[in-house]
């Protein structure tokens, strides 16, 4: 139907060319010039039907599906703060446990030795100098090695889990070596007494 | 579809299901008018982008015809198809009061090859916008296109579908509708479970360009590595509940959240395969950190690398053949790549000390982007993958790292301490169009929509 009108538009205008040079061979040129073409009407523009555009972008968000620990915690918390075990440090971008390192799993060791029940979560955190997603790697063997230390001591495997935080929460926030020398560590958690 | 829909008893839920089956976009059966404006030695047309005509008064359409306009022109320049004429030069041009009263002569003396006419109405609580461009010279429209349903909250979203239909009349993807996802600390909630001082970290999304930016996790946790699916309709992301990290997808239209790994171990770095149906990511389920690859649904889990160094960072081929990925089995953390099945492994980077996070482009472009140890920080570095060397897209300013390829490939997302703190940036792949996109306390590891 467009196309027929377009057409339309296109012998209207022909014709009123050739009109005009006809005209200029018998008589004086016409006082009326064409008139240029017409702007195309508002209904000319292709109007393909479009895809609906997508929903506003508004996420619904689920109820956390994850309970936080008990109330029974807060003892828990009470006895993290007062930190009975150490954490380890370790040397840029290694995961190997230093001397002084060994020191301080010695004492950890202890301690966890006097109080058999504890169950702790090894954290391996990083500095921020590697990148944030082979950090979450490097924090995770960190981890595993201050476990495999305690174990060689003798605690049970089953006491220790491990887990990398990468260097997503580093201890002190500051961008030298001093922060960044308390941030290369493994971190202990009791989460069960 | 539909199906899924049912039994989801949430108000929330059944908001979003209202929004997704408002009116049908107005039907017609009017055939297509297309074409590409030509310019003399196959140099880019020149376009100009006025401001939109509002055609009903009320200051909600006025603003949006003028922003519409203006959020076009951006996402336009942005894909550096077109030479854009500033706006600011259009103000001796007597606004058109219809489509049909174009000042061609006008706009040919500023030296607009093609201009774009747009109308704004207010119908209901939707926008009704109309999308011409005028071929100049002919006087003729050289493409129209109607946007119904446009909400009155977000009337971008008729410059984005513009843009893109405009660059696809040229044949080119624009990537204006395209969202960017991505890790964000801004919201200063105290961590639950902890008694160390920890703020939790959020999966966000955002228009491509930064606006809209909504929050997609809830409660106070880390959450980190968000991952589009190929639909855009789904995150997968890392979340630390109790403590052991796990993967989760959001469905974030619906409302509902999918866990797919369990307690057992920890999970990361959830990567969807192109056309997604699996997952990729990195777990210590065996004891080390592996590459692993399982059902959407979290079934089907495979291992894929066994060397007792760590294998990280996973990345598909555009054609869900290859894994890129992260491992430290050299003494350093360098790029390999293996086919899908965990098969053919070898070493792709070997001049840089350090390299991770890859990212795959799609076709035409056979490259990969990383992070690469660059003095005390990184710096984006593109490895052409037929030429099996890198160059580097960014130059010490700041450490810069976390790269993710734009669906079209013409254009990378990053992290950025050049600002300050740590922001997600956009760039082109030739280094030009440095743009920051976020600015609300730090922001990670970006990963760009299909």
């Amino acid at each position: 139907m467009r196309v027929s009108r377009m057409m339309h538009v296109r012998a209207c205008l022909g014709t009123m060319l050739l009109v005009g040079a006809a005209a200029c061979h018998d008589t004086p040129p016409p006082v009326a010039r064409p008139t240029p073409p017409p702007p195309p009407p508002p209904t000319t523009a292709g109007t393909r039907p479009p895809e609906p555009p997508p929903p506003a972008p508004e996420p619904v968000m689920p109820p956390e599906p994850i309970a936080s620990d008990s109330v029974a915690s807060r003892s828990l918390d009470d006895l993290n703060r007062a930190s009975p075990l150490q954490p380890a440090y370790f040397d840029y971008d290694s995961s190997d446990l230093t001397d002084a390192a060994r020191g301080v799993l010695n004492a950890d060791a202890a301690v966890l030795k006097r109080y058999p029940t504890w169950v702790v979560t090894i954290e391996g955190h990083c500095d921020e100098r590697g990148t944030k997603e082979y950090n979450l790697a490097l924090g995770e063997r960190r981890a595993v090695n201050a476990r495999t230390y305690l174990i060689s001591l003798g605690l049970d495997a089953n006491r220790l889990r491990t887990v990398s935080y990468g260097s997503e929460f580093p201890f002190d926030p500051g961008h030298d070596e001093s922060a960044w020398s308390k941030n290369r560590r493994a971190h202990f958690v009791i989460t069960a007494k | 579809m539909r199906f899924f829909f049912i039994g989801v008893a949430c108000a929330g839920a059944i908001a979003v299901l209202a929004a997704q089956n408002s009116p049908a976009p107005q039907q017609s059966s009017q055939s297509e008018i297309s074409y590409s404006i030509s310019t003399e030695n196959g140099v880019p047309p020149h376009y100009a982008v006025p401001d939109f005509l509002a055609l009903t008064s009320d200051p909600e359409t006025v603003a949006a015809a003028r922003m519409i306009a203006e959020v076009l022109w951006n996402d336009l320049a942005f894909e550096r198809e077109f030479d854009l004429i500033p706006r600011d030069t259009y103000r001796t041009v007597p606004q058109a009061s219809s489509p049909t009263d174009v000042p061609f002569d006008r706009w040919r003396e500023l030296g607009a090859d093609g201009v774009v006419i747009g109308t704004v109405q207010k119908t209901g609580n939707t926008f009704h916008v109309e999308m011409r461009l005028f071929d100049v010279k002919n006087r003729r429209v050289a493409l129209g296109r109607v946007y119904d349903n446009i909400t009155l909250k977000n009337p971008r979203a008729a410059a984005h579908w513009s843009a893109d239909d405009l660059h696809e009349q040229r044949g080119l993807r624009g990537v204006a509708r395209t969202r960017l996802t991505f890790v964000s600390d801004r919201d200063n909630e105290r961590l639950l479970d902890t008694v160390e001082r920890r703020e939790s970290k959020n999966v966000y999304i955002s228009d491509y360009d930064g606006a809209n930016q909504i929050r997609v996790t809830p409660g106070q946790r880390l959450n980190i590595n968000p991952n589009w699916s190929p639909d855009g309709k789904s995150i997968a992301y890392t979340a630390y509940g109790s403590r052991v990290p796990q993967i989760l997808i959001s469905n974030i239209y619906l409302g509902t959240r999918d866990t797919l790994t369990d307690e057992k171990s920890q999970a990361f770095l959830p990567v969807f395969s192109p056309d997604g149906t699996k997952i990729a990511f990195m777990s210590d389920r065996d004891g080390q950190m592996d590459i692993y690859v399982m059902n959407r649904d979290g079934t089907g889990s495979r291992r894929l690398t066994t060397n007792p160094a760590a294998d990280s960072t996973p990345t598909w081929s555009p054609t869900g053949t290859q894994i890129a990925f992260t491992s430290d089995r050299s003494g350093s953390a360098q790029l390999w790549v293996m086919d899908a099945d965990g098969l053919n492994q070898r070493r792709l980077t070997f001049s840089d000390s350090y390299a991770d996070r890859a990212t795959w482009s799609p076709a035409p472009f056979n490259e990969i982007a990383y992070a690469a140890r660059s003095g005390p920080g990184f710096d984006i570095r593109i490895y052409d993958v037929t030429a099996g060397q890198s160059h580097q897209l960014t130059n010490g300013e700041g450490s810069n790292e976390s790269p993710a390829f734009a669906p079209n490939g013409r254009h990378l997302a990053f992290t950025s301490t050049r600002a300050g703190k740590v922001q997600i940036f956009t760039i082109a792949r030739d280094g030009k169009g440095l743009t920051q996109v976020t600015r609300s306390g730090n922001n990670w590891t970006p990963n760009w929509s299909r």
